[in-house]
Protein backbone atom coordinates (compact mmCIF):
# COMPACT_ATOMS: atom_id res chain seq x y z
CA UNK A 1 0.00 0.00 0.00
CA UNK A 2 1.39 3.69 -1.07
CA UNK A 3 1.27 6.02 1.95
CA UNK A 4 1.28 9.54 2.16
CA UNK A 5 4.43 9.89 2.67
CA UNK A 6 5.88 8.11 0.10
CA UNK A 7 3.60 10.16 -2.27
CA UNK A 8 5.26 13.34 -1.07
CA UNK A 9 9.02 11.64 -0.85
CA UNK A 10 8.36 10.92 -4.66
CA UNK A 11 7.08 14.54 -5.38
CA UNK A 12 9.70 16.00 -3.56
CA UNK A 13 12.08 13.56 -5.55
CA UNK A 14 10.60 15.03 -9.04
CA UNK A 15 10.43 18.79 -7.73
CA UNK A 16 6.35 18.69 -7.97
CA UNK A 17 4.19 20.62 -5.93
CA UNK A 18 0.93 19.00 -4.73
CA UNK A 19 -1.89 19.74 -3.05
CA UNK A 20 -3.99 18.01 -1.41
CA UNK A 21 -6.61 17.91 -4.04
CA UNK A 22 -3.87 16.59 -6.61
CA UNK A 23 -3.20 14.02 -4.03
CA UNK A 24 -6.76 12.43 -3.93
CA UNK A 25 -6.46 12.17 -8.38
CA UNK A 26 -2.89 10.90 -8.09
CA UNK A 27 -3.39 8.46 -4.64
CA UNK A 28 -5.82 5.96 -6.52
CA UNK A 29 -3.74 5.78 -9.86
CA UNK A 30 -0.56 5.65 -8.55
CA UNK A 31 -2.15 2.21 -6.54
CA UNK A 32 -3.25 0.53 -9.60
CA UNK A 33 -0.30 1.30 -10.94
CA UNK A 34 1.34 -0.58 -8.28
CA UNK A 35 -1.57 -3.46 -8.04
CA UNK A 36 -0.64 -4.28 -12.19
CA UNK A 37 3.19 -4.47 -11.06
CA UNK A 38 2.28 -6.86 -8.69
CA UNK A 39 0.35 -9.18 -10.58
CA UNK A 40 3.64 -9.18 -12.92
CA UNK A 41 5.98 -10.06 -10.13
CA UNK A 42 4.33 -13.12 -9.20
CA UNK A 43 5.11 -14.67 -12.43
CA UNK A 44 8.08 -17.04 -12.25
CA UNK A 45 11.11 -15.28 -14.25
CA UNK A 46 13.32 -17.69 -13.09
CA UNK A 47 16.12 -18.23 -15.79
CA UNK A 48 14.43 -15.53 -17.68
CA UNK A 49 17.20 -12.47 -18.83
CA UNK A 50 16.05 -9.14 -17.40
CA UNK A 51 15.20 -6.89 -20.12
CA UNK A 52 17.99 -4.01 -21.21
CA UNK A 53 16.24 -2.76 -24.16
CA UNK A 54 12.54 -3.42 -25.81
CA UNK A 55 14.13 -3.90 -29.28
CA UNK A 56 16.65 -5.99 -30.46
CA UNK A 57 19.07 -3.80 -31.14
CA UNK A 58 22.90 -3.59 -30.19
CA UNK A 59 26.07 -1.45 -30.44
CA UNK A 60 24.49 1.63 -32.20
CA UNK A 61 27.47 3.72 -32.69
CA UNK A 62 28.54 6.94 -34.65
CA UNK A 63 32.52 7.61 -35.41
CA UNK A 64 33.98 10.48 -33.50
CA UNK A 65 33.51 13.41 -36.30
CA UNK A 66 32.69 16.90 -35.34
CA UNK A 67 28.96 18.08 -36.29
CA UNK A 68 27.69 21.32 -36.17
CA UNK A 69 26.71 22.86 -33.31
CA UNK A 70 23.80 25.00 -32.52
CA UNK A 71 24.72 29.09 -33.03
CA UNK A 72 24.77 30.26 -29.35
CA UNK A 73 21.90 32.75 -29.06
CA UNK A 74 20.06 29.76 -30.63
CA UNK A 75 21.33 27.33 -27.81
CA UNK A 76 19.92 30.62 -25.33
CA UNK A 77 16.65 31.19 -26.69
CA UNK A 78 14.67 29.06 -24.86
CA UNK A 79 15.90 30.35 -21.22
CA UNK A 80 13.79 32.85 -19.17
CA UNK A 81 17.56 34.58 -18.35
CA UNK A 82 20.83 35.11 -19.99
CA UNK A 83 24.04 37.06 -19.96
CA UNK A 84 26.78 37.15 -21.68
CA UNK A 85 26.30 34.30 -23.48
CA UNK A 86 25.27 32.16 -20.05
CA UNK A 87 21.89 30.81 -18.87
CA UNK A 88 21.38 32.29 -15.72
CA UNK A 89 19.93 30.37 -12.51
CA UNK A 90 18.94 31.86 -8.77
CA UNK A 91 21.67 31.57 -6.75
CA UNK A 92 22.76 27.85 -6.24
CA UNK A 93 24.99 27.62 -2.67
CA UNK A 94 26.66 25.01 -1.58
CA UNK B 1 45.71 2.30 23.49
CA UNK B 2 44.18 0.08 19.87
CA UNK B 3 46.41 0.88 16.66
CA UNK B 4 43.98 2.18 13.97
CA UNK B 5 44.06 1.62 10.60
CA UNK B 6 42.52 3.74 7.94
CA UNK B 7 40.70 2.59 4.61
CA UNK B 8 40.52 4.33 1.79
CA UNK B 9 39.19 3.72 -1.41
CA UNK B 10 39.35 6.40 -4.49
CA UNK B 11 36.72 7.34 -7.15
CA UNK B 12 38.36 8.83 -9.93
CA UNK B 13 36.63 10.31 -12.91
CA UNK B 14 38.77 10.73 -16.25
CA UNK B 15 37.83 12.96 -19.33
CA UNK B 16 38.34 11.40 -22.58
CA UNK B 17 40.11 12.98 -25.11
CA UNK B 18 38.13 12.57 -27.87
CA UNK B 19 37.47 14.94 -30.53
CA UNK B 20 33.45 14.63 -29.82
CA UNK B 21 31.17 14.28 -27.14
CA UNK B 22 29.93 11.07 -26.04
CA UNK B 23 26.24 11.11 -27.44
CA UNK B 24 26.66 14.30 -29.75
CA UNK B 25 28.84 15.71 -32.62
CA UNK B 26 29.43 19.00 -30.91
CA UNK B 27 33.39 19.57 -29.53
CA UNK B 28 34.74 17.65 -26.74
CA UNK B 29 36.62 21.12 -26.17
CA UNK B 30 37.83 23.11 -23.19
CA UNK B 31 38.19 27.08 -22.98
CA UNK B 32 35.81 28.22 -25.96
CA UNK B 33 33.28 31.04 -25.08
CA UNK B 34 30.46 29.52 -22.96
CA UNK B 35 27.28 27.57 -24.37
CA UNK B 36 28.81 27.31 -27.99
CA UNK B 37 29.90 23.72 -27.92
CA UNK B 38 25.96 22.64 -27.39
CA UNK B 39 22.89 21.08 -29.39
CA UNK B 40 19.61 19.98 -29.16
CA UNK B 41 21.35 16.57 -27.36
CA UNK B 42 23.49 17.85 -24.58
CA UNK B 43 21.21 20.77 -24.17
CA UNK B 44 18.45 18.23 -23.11
CA UNK B 45 15.86 19.52 -25.59
CA UNK B 46 12.67 17.67 -26.00
CA UNK B 47 12.98 14.93 -28.44
CA UNK B 48 16.50 14.81 -29.04
CA UNK B 49 18.25 11.38 -29.34
CA UNK B 50 21.45 10.24 -28.00
CA UNK B 51 24.11 8.27 -30.10
CA UNK B 52 27.30 6.64 -28.74
CA UNK B 53 30.96 7.61 -29.93
CA UNK B 54 32.55 4.40 -30.71
CA UNK B 55 35.97 6.63 -29.92
CA UNK B 56 34.73 6.83 -26.32
CA UNK B 57 33.67 3.02 -26.15
CA UNK B 58 36.97 1.84 -27.24
CA UNK B 59 39.02 3.87 -25.02
CA UNK B 60 37.11 2.67 -22.24
CA UNK B 61 37.84 -0.79 -23.25
CA UNK B 62 41.40 0.01 -23.73
CA UNK B 63 41.43 1.41 -19.82
CA UNK B 64 39.39 -1.58 -18.70
CA UNK B 65 42.25 -3.87 -20.15
CA UNK B 66 44.94 -1.54 -18.81
CA UNK B 67 43.41 -1.83 -15.03
CA UNK B 68 43.28 -6.53 -15.96
CA UNK B 69 39.46 -5.75 -15.92
CA UNK B 70 37.10 -8.03 -17.51
CA UNK B 71 35.57 -6.48 -20.05
CA UNK B 72 32.02 -6.96 -19.94
CA UNK B 73 30.25 -9.15 -22.89
CA UNK B 74 27.12 -7.44 -22.57
CA UNK B 75 27.11 -3.74 -20.98
CA UNK B 76 24.35 -0.76 -20.93
CA UNK B 77 22.95 2.82 -20.12
CA UNK B 78 21.06 3.75 -17.26
CA UNK B 79 19.62 6.78 -16.21
CA UNK B 80 20.68 8.76 -12.92
CA UNK B 81 18.10 11.08 -11.53
CA UNK B 82 19.02 14.11 -10.35
CA UNK B 83 18.30 18.12 -9.86
CA UNK B 84 20.93 20.66 -10.59
CA UNK B 85 21.08 24.02 -12.75
CA UNK B 86 24.24 21.76 -14.49
CA UNK B 87 22.30 18.75 -15.54
CA UNK B 88 19.55 20.13 -18.23
CA UNK B 89 18.44 16.71 -18.69
CA UNK B 90 17.85 16.42 -14.82
CA UNK B 91 19.70 13.20 -15.52
CA UNK B 92 22.80 11.93 -16.25
CA UNK B 93 23.54 8.95 -18.35
CA UNK B 94 25.62 6.74 -16.47
CA UNK B 95 26.08 2.67 -16.22
CA UNK B 96 24.50 1.19 -12.93
CA UNK B 97 24.88 -2.25 -12.94
CA UNK B 98 26.14 -3.91 -16.04
CA UNK B 99 29.52 -1.02 -16.81
CA UNK B 100 31.89 -1.78 -19.42
CA UNK B 101 34.75 -2.82 -17.14
CA UNK B 102 34.91 -5.05 -13.93
CA UNK B 103 37.14 -6.07 -11.35
CA UNK B 104 40.52 -5.05 -12.35
CA UNK B 105 44.28 -4.26 -10.82
CA UNK B 106 46.41 -1.94 -10.60
CA UNK B 107 49.99 -2.53 -9.16
CA UNK B 108 51.60 0.03 -7.69
CA UNK B 109 54.98 0.16 -5.48
CA UNK B 110 55.14 1.09 -1.92
CA UNK B 111 58.03 1.60 -0.24
CA UNK B 112 59.62 -0.30 -3.40
CA UNK B 113 57.31 -2.82 -3.17
CA UNK B 114 55.14 -4.05 -5.48
CA UNK B 115 51.39 -4.10 -4.46
CA UNK B 116 47.92 -4.66 -6.54
CA UNK B 117 45.43 -2.67 -5.73
CA UNK B 118 41.98 -3.90 -6.80
CA UNK B 119 39.98 -2.39 -9.24
CA UNK B 120 35.97 -2.35 -8.21
CA UNK B 121 34.81 -1.28 -11.92
CA UNK B 122 35.40 1.51 -14.62
CA UNK B 123 32.15 2.91 -16.15
CA UNK B 124 31.25 5.41 -19.14
CA UNK B 125 29.11 8.42 -18.11
CA UNK B 126 28.82 11.70 -19.52
CA UNK B 127 30.06 14.33 -17.68
CA UNK B 128 27.77 17.80 -16.19
CA UNK B 129 28.06 21.42 -17.47
CA UNK B 130 29.82 24.34 -15.51
CA UNK B 131 27.96 26.38 -12.80
CA UNK B 132 29.54 29.11 -11.76
CA UNK B 133 28.71 31.74 -8.77
CA UNK B 134 28.14 35.15 -9.44
CA UNK B 135 30.82 37.58 -7.25
CA UNK B 136 27.69 40.19 -6.91
CA UNK B 137 25.93 37.67 -5.46
CA UNK B 138 23.23 37.78 -7.81
CA UNK B 139 22.84 34.18 -9.16
CA UNK B 140 24.73 31.56 -10.27
CA UNK B 141 25.26 31.13 -14.57
CA UNK B 142 25.76 27.88 -16.88
CA UNK B 143 27.82 27.23 -19.11
CA UNK B 144 26.91 23.68 -21.13
CA UNK B 145 29.54 23.15 -22.98
CA UNK B 146 31.06 20.51 -20.99
CA UNK B 147 27.89 18.62 -21.07
CA UNK B 148 28.13 15.18 -22.61
CA UNK B 149 31.73 15.03 -22.06
CA UNK B 150 32.93 11.63 -22.09
CA UNK B 151 34.35 10.44 -18.36
CA UNK B 152 35.41 7.06 -17.00
CA UNK B 153 34.75 6.68 -13.37
CA UNK B 154 37.72 4.13 -11.67
CA UNK B 155 36.70 2.68 -8.66
CA UNK B 156 39.09 1.01 -6.28
CA UNK B 157 38.67 -1.50 -3.59
CA UNK B 158 38.59 -0.03 -0.46
CA UNK B 159 42.21 -1.52 -0.50
CA UNK B 160 44.46 1.51 0.22
CA UNK B 161 46.01 1.94 3.92
CA UNK B 162 47.80 5.19 3.90
CA UNK B 163 47.96 8.99 2.01
CA UNK B 164 51.05 7.46 0.63
CA UNK B 165 49.35 4.52 -0.94
CA UNK B 166 46.38 6.82 -2.06
CA UNK B 167 49.30 9.22 -3.56
CA UNK B 168 50.75 6.52 -5.53
CA UNK B 169 47.40 4.63 -6.21
CA UNK B 170 47.18 7.75 -8.13
CA UNK B 171 50.20 8.85 -9.82
CA UNK B 172 50.67 5.13 -11.30
CA UNK B 173 47.21 5.34 -12.77
CA UNK B 174 47.54 8.96 -14.10
CA UNK B 175 51.04 7.70 -15.85
CA UNK B 176 49.07 4.34 -17.37
CA UNK B 177 46.24 6.50 -18.80
CA UNK B 178 48.50 9.29 -20.42
CA UNK B 179 50.60 6.52 -21.81
CA UNK B 180 47.74 5.02 -23.31
CA UNK B 181 46.76 8.65 -24.32
CA UNK B 182 42.95 8.28 -23.77
CA UNK B 183 43.23 11.22 -21.38
CA UNK B 184 45.06 14.46 -20.47
CA UNK B 185 44.87 13.14 -17.07
CA UNK B 186 44.93 17.17 -16.20
CA UNK B 187 43.82 17.40 -12.21
CA UNK B 188 44.27 21.15 -12.15
CA UNK B 189 42.12 21.81 -15.88
CA UNK B 190 39.97 19.00 -14.28
CA UNK B 191 40.15 16.25 -16.71
CA UNK B 192 41.55 13.92 -13.56
CA UNK B 193 39.33 14.55 -10.73
CA UNK B 194 39.40 12.24 -7.17
CA UNK B 195 36.83 11.69 -4.60
CA UNK B 196 38.04 9.61 -1.55
CA UNK B 197 35.64 7.02 1.00
CA UNK B 198 37.60 6.96 4.51
CA UNK B 199 37.10 4.70 7.30
CA UNK B 200 39.41 4.05 10.60
CA UNK B 201 39.40 0.29 12.06
CA UNK B 202 41.18 -1.21 15.17
CA UNK B 203 44.18 -3.09 13.72
CA UNK B 204 43.44 -6.58 13.42
CA UNK B 205 39.60 -6.09 12.60
CA UNK B 206 38.15 -7.12 8.74
CA UNK B 207 34.94 -4.83 9.27
CA UNK B 208 34.26 -1.71 7.65
CA UNK B 209 34.06 1.72 10.08
CA UNK B 210 31.61 4.21 8.81
CA UNK B 211 33.18 5.73 5.96
CA UNK B 212 33.00 9.39 4.84
CA UNK B 213 33.58 10.70 1.69
CA UNK B 214 35.38 13.58 0.73
CA UNK B 215 35.17 15.84 -2.27
CA UNK B 216 37.05 18.85 -3.67
CA UNK B 217 40.73 17.61 -3.77
CA UNK B 218 41.89 19.38 -6.76
CA UNK B 219 45.95 17.66 -6.68
CA UNK B 220 47.67 14.86 -5.95
CA UNK B 221 48.97 16.72 -2.75
CA UNK B 222 45.58 18.00 -2.46
CA UNK B 223 44.73 14.47 -1.82
CA UNK B 224 47.17 13.29 0.24
CA UNK B 225 46.67 16.30 3.01
CA UNK B 226 43.34 15.45 3.26
CA UNK B 227 42.93 12.10 3.67
CA UNK B 228 45.92 12.61 6.38
CA UNK B 229 44.03 15.32 7.87
CA UNK B 230 40.49 13.08 7.93
CA UNK B 231 42.23 10.19 9.43
CA UNK B 232 43.79 11.89 11.81
CA UNK B 233 40.29 13.37 12.96
CA UNK B 234 38.53 10.34 13.13
CA UNK B 235 40.87 8.10 14.57
CA UNK B 236 40.73 10.75 17.28
CA UNK B 237 36.80 10.56 17.32
CA UNK B 238 37.15 6.70 17.67
CA UNK B 239 39.78 6.58 20.13
CA UNK B 240 37.48 8.97 22.43
CA UNK B 241 34.64 6.89 21.74
CA UNK B 242 32.83 9.03 19.62
CA UNK B 243 31.03 7.75 16.26
CA UNK B 244 31.91 8.94 12.78
CA UNK B 245 28.69 10.40 11.17
CA UNK B 246 28.25 8.78 7.40
CA UNK B 247 28.33 12.15 5.38
CA UNK B 248 30.32 14.24 2.85
CA UNK B 249 33.02 16.43 4.23
CA UNK B 250 35.06 19.43 1.30
CA UNK B 251 38.26 19.39 1.60
CA UNK B 252 38.93 23.14 2.16
CA UNK B 253 42.39 24.21 -0.15
CA UNK B 254 43.14 26.95 2.51
CA UNK B 255 42.77 25.68 5.53
CA UNK B 256 44.14 22.23 4.55
CA UNK B 257 40.79 20.55 6.53
CA UNK B 258 37.70 18.85 5.57
CA UNK B 259 34.58 20.37 6.62
CA UNK B 260 31.10 18.46 6.29
CA UNK B 261 29.06 20.17 3.73
CA UNK B 262 26.19 19.85 5.94
CA UNK B 263 24.06 19.73 3.49
CA UNK B 264 19.99 17.69 3.96
CA UNK B 265 21.06 14.19 4.29
CA UNK B 266 18.45 13.12 2.05
CA UNK B 267 19.59 9.75 1.06
CA UNK B 268 20.55 9.29 -2.76
CA UNK B 269 17.91 8.25 -4.31
CA UNK B 270 18.72 8.20 -7.87
CA UNK B 271 16.14 6.39 -9.30
CA UNK B 272 18.31 4.73 -12.21
CA UNK B 273 16.58 2.84 -15.27
CA UNK B 274 18.36 1.75 -18.50
CA UNK B 275 18.33 4.41 -21.02
CA UNK B 276 15.70 3.25 -23.49
CA UNK B 277 17.35 5.98 -26.08
CA UNK B 278 20.07 3.93 -26.36
CA UNK B 279 20.83 -0.05 -27.52
CA UNK B 280 22.80 -1.94 -25.36
CA UNK B 281 26.82 -3.10 -26.40
CA UNK B 282 28.21 -6.44 -26.29
CA UNK B 283 31.80 -7.46 -26.53
CA UNK B 284 33.26 -10.77 -28.13
CA UNK B 285 36.19 -12.20 -26.64
CA UNK B 286 37.72 -11.81 -30.29
CA UNK B 287 36.55 -7.68 -30.37
CA UNK B 288 38.33 -7.33 -26.64
CA UNK B 289 41.96 -9.65 -27.79
CA UNK B 290 41.96 -7.24 -30.71
CA UNK B 291 41.84 -3.99 -28.64
CA UNK B 292 44.50 -5.58 -26.27
CA UNK B 293 47.24 -5.87 -29.61
CA UNK B 294 46.73 -2.15 -29.65
CA UNK B 295 47.79 -1.74 -26.03
CA UNK B 296 51.69 0.24 -25.86
CA UNK B 297 54.22 -0.51 -24.38
CA UNK B 298 53.70 0.53 -20.93
CA UNK B 299 56.18 2.29 -18.32
CA UNK B 300 57.74 -0.94 -16.45
CA UNK B 301 58.32 -2.70 -19.82
CA UNK B 302 59.85 -0.30 -21.48
CA UNK B 303 61.80 0.72 -18.97
CA UNK B 304 63.46 -2.49 -18.74
CA UNK B 305 63.76 -2.67 -22.23
CA UNK B 306 65.66 0.98 -22.48
CA UNK B 307 68.04 0.00 -19.71
CA UNK B 308 68.87 -3.46 -22.14
CA UNK B 309 68.93 -2.19 -25.33
CA UNK B 310 70.75 1.04 -24.81
CA UNK B 311 72.82 0.59 -21.22
CA UNK B 312 70.99 2.88 -18.95
CA UNK B 313 71.56 3.71 -15.42
CA UNK B 314 67.48 2.78 -13.75
CA UNK B 315 67.55 6.20 -12.56
CA UNK B 316 68.01 7.35 -16.50
CA UNK B 317 65.55 4.57 -18.04
CA UNK B 318 62.98 5.24 -15.33
CA UNK B 319 62.98 9.00 -16.28
CA UNK B 320 62.67 8.48 -19.62
CA UNK B 321 59.91 6.31 -19.97
CA UNK B 322 57.93 8.56 -17.11
CA UNK B 323 56.12 10.06 -19.98
CA UNK B 324 55.19 8.21 -22.87
CA UNK B 325 56.32 11.57 -25.17
CA UNK B 326 59.17 11.54 -23.87
CA UNK B 327 60.05 7.63 -24.13
CA UNK B 328 58.94 8.62 -27.91
CA UNK B 329 61.25 11.35 -28.17
CA UNK B 330 64.53 9.65 -26.85
CA UNK B 331 63.61 6.38 -28.77
CA UNK B 332 63.39 8.69 -32.08
CA UNK B 333 66.89 10.01 -31.31
CA UNK B 334 68.47 7.20 -31.22
CA UNK B 335 66.92 5.95 -34.66
CA UNK B 336 68.47 9.54 -36.09
CA UNK B 337 71.85 8.13 -35.27
CA UNK B 338 72.54 9.19 -31.63
CA UNK B 339 73.86 6.90 -29.04
CA UNK B 340 71.22 6.02 -26.47
CA UNK B 341 73.83 6.85 -23.75
CA UNK B 342 74.45 10.82 -25.23
CA UNK B 343 70.75 10.89 -26.03
CA UNK B 344 69.85 10.32 -22.84
CA UNK B 345 72.46 12.37 -21.33
CA UNK B 346 71.19 15.39 -23.36
CA UNK B 347 67.37 14.41 -22.83
CA UNK B 348 67.41 14.25 -19.12
CA UNK B 349 70.44 17.13 -18.10
CA UNK B 350 70.15 19.91 -21.03
CA UNK B 351 66.25 19.33 -22.50
CA UNK B 352 64.51 18.72 -19.24
CA UNK B 353 66.38 21.29 -17.62
CA UNK B 354 65.73 24.45 -20.53
CA UNK B 355 61.80 23.05 -20.98
CA UNK B 356 61.07 23.14 -16.93
CA UNK B 357 62.98 26.60 -16.99
CA UNK B 358 60.46 27.87 -19.77
CA UNK B 359 57.74 26.10 -18.32
CA UNK B 360 56.86 24.08 -21.52
CA UNK B 361 56.12 20.52 -22.50
CA UNK B 362 58.11 18.66 -24.32
CA UNK B 363 55.20 18.70 -27.51
CA UNK B 364 55.79 22.14 -27.33
CA UNK B 365 59.86 21.39 -27.80
CA UNK B 366 61.34 22.91 -30.69
CA UNK B 367 64.40 20.92 -31.08
CA UNK B 368 63.42 17.74 -33.04
CA UNK B 369 65.00 14.22 -32.11
CA UNK B 370 66.60 14.46 -35.58
CA UNK B 371 68.52 18.14 -35.25
CA UNK B 372 69.09 17.04 -31.37
CA UNK B 373 70.74 13.41 -33.00
CA UNK B 374 72.72 16.09 -35.46
CA UNK B 375 74.14 17.84 -32.47
CA UNK B 376 75.47 14.90 -30.60
CA UNK B 377 76.63 13.85 -34.01
CA UNK B 378 78.92 16.93 -34.19
CA UNK B 379 80.19 16.98 -30.97
CA UNK B 380 81.34 13.09 -30.97
CA UNK B 381 82.74 13.83 -34.50
CA UNK B 382 84.80 16.57 -32.85
CA UNK B 383 83.24 19.06 -35.47
CA UNK B 384 82.35 21.39 -31.96
CA UNK B 385 82.99 21.34 -28.54
CA UNK B 386 81.00 20.08 -26.30
CA UNK B 387 81.40 23.16 -24.36
CA UNK B 388 79.98 25.21 -27.72
CA UNK B 389 77.46 22.44 -27.89
CA UNK B 390 76.12 23.29 -24.23
CA UNK B 391 76.61 26.66 -23.99
CA UNK B 392 76.09 28.07 -27.72
CA UNK B 393 74.61 25.79 -29.96
CA UNK B 394 71.79 23.78 -27.57
CA UNK B 395 70.56 27.12 -26.33
CA UNK B 396 69.86 29.07 -30.06
CA UNK B 397 68.30 25.29 -31.05
CA UNK B 398 66.01 25.65 -28.11
CA UNK B 399 64.81 29.02 -28.82
CA UNK B 400 64.50 29.23 -32.87
CA UNK B 401 64.57 25.18 -33.81
CA UNK B 402 67.53 26.16 -36.11
CA UNK B 403 69.03 23.67 -37.26
CA UNK B 404 72.70 22.96 -34.98
CA UNK B 405 74.86 22.76 -38.73
CA UNK B 406 73.55 26.22 -39.65
CA UNK B 407 73.86 27.92 -35.97
CA UNK B 408 77.53 26.08 -36.26
CA UNK B 409 78.19 27.77 -39.45
CA UNK B 410 76.66 30.90 -38.45
CA UNK B 411 78.65 31.56 -35.55
CA UNK B 412 81.79 29.83 -36.70
CA UNK B 413 82.25 27.05 -34.04
CA UNK B 414 83.53 24.65 -36.31
CA UNK B 415 86.39 22.88 -34.06
CA UNK B 416 89.84 23.77 -35.07
CA UNK B 417 91.88 20.30 -35.30
CA UNK B 418 94.98 21.48 -37.59
CA UNK B 419 97.98 20.89 -35.84
CA UNK B 420 99.54 23.84 -37.90
CA UNK B 421 96.96 26.79 -36.79
CA UNK B 422 96.77 24.88 -32.92
CA UNK B 423 101.23 25.12 -32.83
CA UNK B 424 100.51 28.85 -33.88
CA UNK B 425 98.10 29.27 -31.25
CA UNK B 426 100.44 27.65 -28.42
CA UNK B 427 103.71 29.60 -29.50
CA UNK B 428 101.86 32.96 -29.76
CA UNK B 429 100.79 31.69 -26.16
CA UNK B 430 104.24 30.70 -24.75
CA UNK B 431 104.87 34.01 -26.11
CA UNK B 432 102.27 36.33 -24.19
CA UNK B 433 103.53 34.56 -21.16
CA UNK B 434 107.47 34.64 -20.31
CA UNK B 435 106.49 34.11 -16.70
CA UNK B 436 105.30 30.03 -17.99
CA UNK B 437 108.08 30.08 -19.63
CA UNK B 438 110.86 30.97 -17.34
CA UNK B 439 109.12 28.47 -14.99
CA UNK B 440 109.54 25.86 -17.81
CA UNK B 441 113.27 26.70 -18.05
CA UNK B 442 113.95 25.77 -14.42
CA UNK B 443 112.32 22.70 -14.42
CA UNK B 444 108.29 23.18 -13.71
CA UNK B 445 106.67 20.86 -16.08
CA UNK B 446 103.34 20.94 -14.56
CA UNK B 447 103.30 25.22 -15.29
CA UNK B 448 102.37 24.12 -19.20
CA UNK B 449 98.94 23.61 -17.95
CA UNK B 450 98.19 27.26 -17.36
CA UNK B 451 98.52 27.98 -21.40
CA UNK B 452 95.42 25.66 -22.46
CA UNK B 453 93.26 28.73 -21.10
CA UNK B 454 95.70 31.36 -23.37
CA UNK B 455 94.98 28.73 -26.12
CA UNK B 456 91.53 28.34 -25.64
CA UNK B 457 90.96 32.56 -25.37
CA UNK B 458 93.23 32.98 -28.68
CA UNK B 459 90.92 30.35 -30.59
CA UNK B 460 87.98 32.02 -29.29
CA UNK B 461 87.32 28.55 -27.73
CA UNK B 462 87.56 26.85 -30.90
CA UNK B 463 90.62 24.56 -30.77
CA UNK B 464 89.76 21.01 -29.93
CA UNK B 465 91.07 20.88 -26.82
CA UNK B 466 92.28 17.09 -26.44
CA UNK B 467 94.49 18.12 -29.59
CA UNK B 468 95.20 21.63 -27.61
CA UNK B 469 96.50 19.24 -24.52
CA UNK B 470 99.18 17.60 -26.50
CA UNK B 471 100.53 20.07 -28.78
CA UNK B 472 101.38 22.08 -25.36
CA UNK B 473 102.79 18.80 -24.33
CA UNK B 474 104.92 18.48 -26.91
CA UNK B 475 105.98 22.26 -27.86
CA UNK B 476 106.95 23.12 -24.22
CA UNK B 477 109.46 19.80 -23.63
CA UNK B 478 111.49 21.74 -25.40
CA UNK B 479 112.70 24.53 -23.11
CA UNK B 480 112.32 22.20 -20.03
CA UNK B 481 115.77 20.99 -18.62
CA UNK B 482 117.57 17.97 -19.65
CA UNK B 483 116.62 14.81 -17.57
CA UNK B 484 119.96 14.39 -15.10
CA UNK B 485 122.32 11.26 -16.34
CA UNK B 486 121.44 8.37 -14.84
CA UNK B 487 124.64 8.16 -12.25
ZN1 LIG C 1 25.84 18.46 -28.37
Amino acid sequence: MISHTDIAYLARLSRLAMSDADLAVFMPQLQQILAYIEQLRALDTTGIEPTAHVLPLRNVTRADDVGASLPQAAALQSAPQVGDGFFCVPAVIE
Amino acid sequence: MAQYEAVIGLEVHVQLNTATKLFCRCRNHFGDPPNTNVCPVCLGLPGALPVVNQAAVAHAVKTGLLLNCTIAAFSKFDRKHYFYPDLPKAYQISQYDLPVCRAGWLEILLNEQPRRIGITRVHMEEDAGKLMHDEGGGGSVVDLNRTGTPLLEIVSEPELHSPDAAYAYLTTLKQLISYLGVSDCNMEEGSLRCDANVSVRPVGVTTLGTKVEIKNMNSFKGVHKALSYEIERQTKAVSAGQAIVQETRLFDTVQEKTVSMRSKEEAHDYRYFPDPDLAPMTFSAAQVEAVRATLPELPRARKERFAAQFALSDYDATLLTSERAMAEYFEATVQAGASGKAAANWIANNLLTALNAAHLTLAQCRITPAQLADMIALVESNAISSTNAKNDVFPVMFATGASPQAIVDEKGLRQVSDTTQIDAWVRAALEQNPAVMAALTSGKAKAAGTLVGAVMRLSQGKANPALVNARIAELTRAYLPPPPEPA
